[in-house]
């Protein structure tokens, strides 16, 4: 027999709506393994349809930028306009793209 | 003179009686994730009881209706296996949050989904093709429902010295009302007879093995089958279900043909 531990590791919930093609996050919650995760996960966030896939992954498996370099890394693309597609003009022989 | 209509109320208040038990977790649940998680059970439970009931009144006709069935009819009306009225307190609750105990709840939840996870899909050939749909609906929600049981029964049974004391003794407790499972009664000898029903010892091998297959994993010793066998199918009761009924039908007995 195990030790019960104190507190469960967190997870981060991804899922996929019918419509969609990618898993979007959607919220978190504690569960004890993966695959208590995943029938938690069904419960808490798709119990209105919202999805016909769920990906969960270890919130500690994570890793996230710095909030205290967000200058450094999004600023400098604030004023780099020509790299959206729409600073070119298309040819009208193209027509809908 | 029993007849197939009071196999269907059979089915309906098993539904409703444990949809009325699971949800007294709501708000109560041992994490939010298990709360929602039976607050889902439940009512997977009360919409099967509900497309039952408005079969029942189709088929009785006159002012028969849902409500009625669910809400106007008394103990000894009532057709539900005494397993599904008894309350979340097991025998060890005296040192179990309040009167809730989870490894009860989880365990009655096991032992009814095994059977009705057969069951279902037995109806699914049913004469009456309302109920057969009924019965496919039912299917995959009861799958979950085995499912998720299963899930906890392992993690309790195989889990700390405590989780595995109250998840056997709530087996132990619970486990010989299920006799009533496999006793018959008037009513599923008519709805048999009608090509509605179904034989349930046809099943019996198959429960057996889903039961004994997650009781190995979980750790947890399958305790014999004697003594006192329930008849609540037939409409002998435990005193739980009156408190139960009284509780969940006094509003709509306060303001009969409320609307809300």
């Amino acid at each position: 027999m195990t030790t019960a531990l104190k507190e469960w590791p967190l997870w981060e919930v991804f899922v996929r709506s019918k419509q969609g093609l990618e898993h979007k996050h959607c919220g978190s919650l504690h569960a004890a393994d993966a695959a208590q995760a995943l029938d938690m996960a069904r419960d808490v966030y798709t119990r209105r349809q919202e999805g016909v896939s769920i990906w969960v992954v270890p919130s500690a498996q994570i890793t996230a930028s710095n909030p205290d370099e967000k200058g450094e890394l999004f600023d400098p693309a604030a004023d780099k306009i020509y790299r959206h597609p729409t600073f070119y003009e298309i040819p009208d022989e193209v027509g809908h793209m | 003179m029993s007849t197939a209509t009071d196999y269907l109320l059979h089915l309906a208040d098993n539904a409703l009686v444990l949809g009325q038990r699971n949800a007294e977790w709501c708000g109560h649940g041992p994490i939010l994730e298990e709360d929602i998680a039976l607050s889902n059970v439940s009512l997977d439970l009360i919409g099967q009881a509900r497309l039952l009931y408005q079969l029942v009144a189709s088929l009785q006709g006159g002012d028969a209706t849902e409500d009625k069935l669910a809400y106007f009819r008394d103990t000894g009306e009532f057709r539900n296996y005494t397993l599904l009225e008894l309350p979340h307190s097991g025998p060890l609750s005296g040192y179990a949050h309040a009167s809730l105990d989870y490894g009860t709840t989880i365990v009655r939840n096991f032992l009814y989904s095994a059977l009705m996870a057969l069951l279902w899909e037995a109806l699914e050939k049913s004469a009456n093709a309302d109920l057969a749909a009924i019965a496919s609906k039912s299917l995959k929600e009861v799958r979950y429902h085995l499912r998720h049981s299963r899930d906890w029964l392992v993690r309790l049974g195989d889990g700390t010295d405590e989780s595995h004391a109250r998840t056997q003794a709530a087996l132990d407790h619970l486990m010989p009302y299920t006799q009533e499972f496999w006793t018959g009664s008037p009513a599923e000898a008519a709805a048999f007879a009608a090509g509605i029903g179904v034989d349930l010892q046809t099943l019996k091998a198959d429960w057996d093995g889903i039961v004994d297959g997650a009781l190995t994993e979980a750790t947890l010793k399958r305790p014999l089958l004697e003594g006192y066998v329930s008849e609540g199918k037939k409409g002998l009761h435990s005193e739980h279900l009156g408190f139960l009924l009284a509780e969940m039908q006094s509003l709509a007995r306060a303001h009969p043909n409320g609307n809300w």
